[in-house]
């Protein structure tokens, strides 16, 4: 039973969403916005269930002094801040209020944005090196990729003078013929590889999601 | 180790610091460079342009701080054109740490649109903007897919209250606002596969109207879209949102971070060019010896 129980949760409720799609009624409709509600009141429960998670993960790590087990109490310390600024210093927790609390609002600004914005701008310098040393015309293909590159980069470089417009074509062209062609056949795949999965995993063909037990 | 092989390995470092200083240079020297627009960017442009007082659009910022140097111009320049024509607005984010990002252009804009401006040649009078009259911040919810999915329903299904906690029936400008079919058009600012959700939920189950922003790397990943016209617009990346802020007139970050990226690209294919002449001068040395 632990196990034909999900298979045949899985069987009704995938045809029914699959037939549903399909009917263009007013209860289908509502079974869709019913369905709709649980699936995202079971996606909170994946969401208390990373919580939790990281709360273990962090706290072995501090435990059991592993590597780097100094992070795990910034990332803790992190969490419960956050959770305990919040919340209004635990005085409002059916209210949103705690989102204009002064500490909240300053450590999303002051920190959580300039952390998250000097991660991402390092990636500049990272690809700037790694541009220099992999684009290197080592046979066909590896030229066509850096024609391809130098193309995109200098398409609306203005210092062009008279060869911008011929770039800005090249690269219309690049964008809209062998990049279109290309992704289109990866996003086909892609798809068709999607629904086949689907299928196999409504008619119970693949369990792997039911685990070993 | 000759001349062509030390063209061929500099250290990385030297990369790095030739890099930062061309980014500081280029941010303390203060000129300008011409934005050429692209038609995908013109497009978005033309839709918002050509909305009237009283019509509404939905907003989805989907992004984190991680991108907000290539997105928020985007989201600063369409939403204060929406406000300067007194088209309506709903914002909802399906980013983790997009409400952020929504509050913050809240409030930057409530503050500009106090002044009078013009843009395009038009007069704009300065005003207060009222949340619930001129526009609602629905707040975000998980899972984007199915959040998609349960706006197009019904707003109300995935948020039956506001950012602020107010019930979305008692919000003046959501009061006969059901769905997408309320909304002129859905303009989403994502970093990341969001963006394709809305092509499939948002336009495949509902036929919003959609236009994106995305991040550079995504940009020639959503050109099938726009072809198959799932998308009737583009922007690309700080150069779209530059090219949106050329198009609304108001410049701001975007115009002004190019002359950073231009110097930046140019930079990176120097580096590129002496890496080839150093790799093709060794090999034909290797060949002849």
């Amino acid at each position: 039973m632990k196990r034909q129980l999900p298979l045949m949760m899985v069987f009704v409720f995938g045809f029914a969403m699959i037939i549903q799609y399909f009917i263009p009624h007013q209860a289908s409709e509502w079974v869709n916005a019913f369905l709709m509600d649980w699936m995202m009141i079971i996606g909170v429960f994946a969401l208390a269930l990373g919580i939790w998670s990281l709360i273990k993960v962090s706290w072995d790590k501090i435990k059991y002094k592993k590597p780097n087990w100094e992070y795990a109490i910034v990332t803790l310390a992190g969490l419960f801040l956050m959770i305990f600024f919040g919340f209004d210093y635990f005085r409002h927790f059916s209210t949103p209020i705690g989102s204009d609390n002064y500490m909240y609002v300053h450590f999303y600004r002051h920190i959580v944005i300039p952390i998250q914005s000097t991660m991402f701008s390092l990636l500049a310098f990272f690809i700037a090196s790694a541009a220099y040393r992999a684009f290197r015309a080592r046979s066909l293909l590896a030229t066509l990729l850096l024609i391809a590159a130098l193309v995109i980069m200098l398409r609306f470089n203005p210092l062009l003078g008279p060869i911008q417009p011929i770039m800005e074509k090249f690269s219309v062209w690049l964008l809209n013929v062998p990049n279109l062609a290309a992704k289109r056949a990866i996003v086909i795949g892609v798809g068709l590889g999607m629904v086949a999965t689907a299928l196999k995993v409504i008619l119970g063909i693949e369990r792997a999601y039911l685990g070993k037990d | 180790m000759n001349i062509f092989d030390r063209l061929m390995s500099f250290d990385r470092r030297w990369v790095f610091l030739s890099l930062a200083i061309v980014c500081v240079g280029t941010y303390l020297w203060d000129f300008s460079v011409p934005i050429t627009i692209s038609e995908e960017a013109r497009s978005i442009y033309d839709e918002v342009a050509a909305l009237k007082e009283g019509d509404m659009i939905y907003m989805s910022v989907d992004y984190d701080p991680n991108a907000l140097a290539e997105l928020h111009p985007t989201t600063y320049a369409l939403a204060e054109l929406c406000f300067r024509k007194k088209v309506k607005v709903i914002f909802g984010t399906l980013s983790n740490l997009g409400q952020g990002m929504v509050d913050q252009v809240l409030h930057d804009i409530s503050d500009s649109l106090r002044d009078t401006a013009t843009y395009n040649g038009v007069f704009y009078e300065g005003r207060e903007i009222v949340n619930g009259v001129d526009y609602v911040f629905l707040g975000y919810k998980p899972y984007p897919a199915m959040v998609i999915q349960a706006m197009g329903l019904d707003f109300r299904v995935p948020f039956p209250t506001d950012y602020y906690g107010t019930p979305i029936d008692s919000i003046p400008i959501m009061q006969g606002t059901k769905n997408f079919d309320q909304c002129k058009l859905v303009v989403d600012m994502a970093a990341g596969n969001v963006a394709e959700m809305w092509i499939t939920y948002g336009h495949g189950n509902y036929g919003v109207p959609l236009a994106l922003a995305v991040t550079g790397v995504m940009g020639a990943d959503m050109y099938p879209y726009l072809r198959s016209g799932q998308i009737f617009g583009l922007a690309a990346g700080l150069l779209g949102a530059a090219q949106l802020e050329k198009l609304c007139d108001n410049p701001g970050r975007a115009m002004d971070g190019m002359r950073i990226q231009l110097f930046a690209h140019i930079l990176i294919i120097l580096f590129i060019i002496m890496g080839n002449i150093g790799f093709l001068a060794t090999r034909k040395l290797n060949k002849l010896k």
